[in-house]
C-alpha cells in the first residue's frame, strides 16, 4: 500500500469512529423525552458492556488470571479502584511468577 | 489547583497506567506491519482508539481493500453508539463544541470513569472531562511513539502481567455500578451471551452481542424502580 494510501485510510477510520462517538447522542437527543424503557436499558449500558470484555477473558484465563479477577473482585467491596487494581495486578504477578 | 481538574487526574490515573502497555504495543506491532512511525502516531492521534487500532494495523499487514480496513475499524467502534447516547444525557452543561471535543475522547475508559463519576453524585463538568480525557489521549499518543521507536526492546510482557491488566481493571469498573438496579441480572446475561458470543461468533462481535443481552434484560425488566410520575410522563411522550 503507498504511504498516501495508508494516510487516507487512518484519516477514514478516525471519520468512523467519530461517527460512532458522536452518532448515539445526536440520534437520541432529536427525541424529546425519553421512554423508562429506553432508559433502564442506557442506565444499564455500562456495566453490560464492560462485563463482555471481563467475561470471556475470564472464562478462557487459567488459574492466576481467576485468581487475580477472585481477588480484585473482593478488594472492590472494601476499597476504592487502585487498591483493587494494585491487589489484583500483584496477585496476577505473583501466581504466574509460580508457574500457574 | 481546581477540584475538578485535579478530580479529572486522578480518575485518569489507574486508566492510564493499565493502558500504557497497549499504546506501547500498538506502537511496536504498527511499525512492525510496515507503518512509518509517523502514520503509527497519526492512527493514535486520529483515530484514538486501541482496539480497533490493533485491528486496523493487522489489516494493514495483508492486501486487503483501504474502504474493507476502515469499515473493519467502524464495526469495532460500533458499540461508541452506546456510550454517546448514554454519556451524552450527563453533558446537559457542554457546549456544542465541547460536546464535539468530548466526543473525539470518548473511549471506552473514558466513557467508564464518566459514568463512575455521575454514579459518585458529581456533576459531570466540561473541565473534569476534558483533563481526564486529554490526559489519556496525551499518554496515549507518547506511548505509541515510544512503542514505535523502541518496541522491540520490551521485557517479558506475560510475566509482567501486560496482557491482562486491562481485564483487571474493567473488572473493578463493573463492581463499581454495582449499586445500579438489575446490575445483577444485567451482568449476568452478559457474561453469559458475551462468552457464548466469543467462542460462537468470534471478537470483536461478543461486545455488541453480549452488551445487547444485559440491556435488554434491563429494557424488558419490570418498572418497579422507576418513580410512578417519570414513568407515566415517559409514556405520554413516547
Amino acid at each position: 500500500m503507498s504511504d498516501g494510501t495508508t494516510l487516507l485510510v487512518i484519516l477514514g477510520a478516525a471519520l468512523a469512529t467519530f461517527a460512532t462517538r458522536a452518532g448515539g447522542h445526536l440520534v437520541l437527543s432529536r427525541f424529546r423525552s425519553i421512554h423508562p424503557r429506553v432508559e433502564a436499558g442506557l442506565n444499564a449500558v455500562p456495566a453490560a458492556v464492560l462485563t463482555t470484555i471481563v467475561a470471556p477473558a475470564a472464562f478462557n484465563g487459567g488459574v492466576a488470571e481467576l485468581g487475580a479477577l477472585a481477588v480484585a473482585a473482593l478488594a472492590s467491596l472494601r476499597f476504592g479502584m487502585t487498591t483493587l487494581f494494585a491487589a489484583g495486578a500483584v496477585t496476577l504477578i505473583g501466581l504466574r511468577a509460580l508457574g500457574l | 489547583m481546581n477540584q475538578e481538574i485535579r478530580d479529572g487526574l486522578r480518575a485518569a490515573v489507574p486508566v492510564i497506567i493499565s493502558a500504557a502497555p497497549f499504546g506501547v504495543l500498538f506502537g511496536a506491532l504498527a511499525v512492525d506491519n510496515g507503518l512509518s512511525v509517523f502514520e503509527a502516531v497519526t492512527m493514535s492521534a486520529t483515530v484514538f482508539a486501541g482496539a480497533s487500532q490493533m485491528v486496523g494495523i493487522e489489516l494493514f499487514g495483508q492486501s486487503i481493500a483501504p474502504w474493507l480496513i476502515v469499515f473493519s475499524v467502524f464495526a469495532v467502534n460500533f458499540r461508541h453508539v452506546l456510550y454517546s447516547a448514554a454519556i451524552g444525557r450527563r453533558m446537559v452543561s457542554f457546549t456544542p463544541l465541547q460536546k464535539g471535543l468530548s466526543f473525539f475522547l470518548l473511549t471506552d475508559p473514558q466513557f467508564a470513569i464518566a459514568e463512575a463519576r455521575y454514579e459518585a453524585g458529581h456533576r459531570l463538568t466540561f473541565r473534569w472531562y476534558a483533563t481526564s480525557g486529554l490526559a489519556l489521549y496525551v499518554f496515549w499518543i507518547a506511548e505509541t511513539w515510544l512503542g514505535a521507536l523502541f518496541g522491540r526492546l520490551l521485557p517479558d510482557s506475560h510475566a509482567l502481567g501486560l496482557d491482562f491488566l486491562l481485564t483487571i481493571y474493567f473488572l473493578g469498573l463493573v463492581m463499581s455500578f454495582r449499586k445500579r438496579a438489575l446490575w445483577l441480572p444485567v451482568v449476568l446475561a452478559s457474561s453469559v451471551a458475551s462468552i457464548i458470543a466469543f467462542n460462537v461468533v468470534g471478537s470483536p462481535w461478543h461486545v455488541s452481542l453480549g452488551a445487547l443481552a444485559g440491556i435488554l434484560v434491563a429494557a424488558a425488566a419490570p418498572l418497579e424502580g422507576v418513580r410512578e410520575d417519570e414513568a407515566n410522563e415517559g409514556r405520554a411522550d413516547a
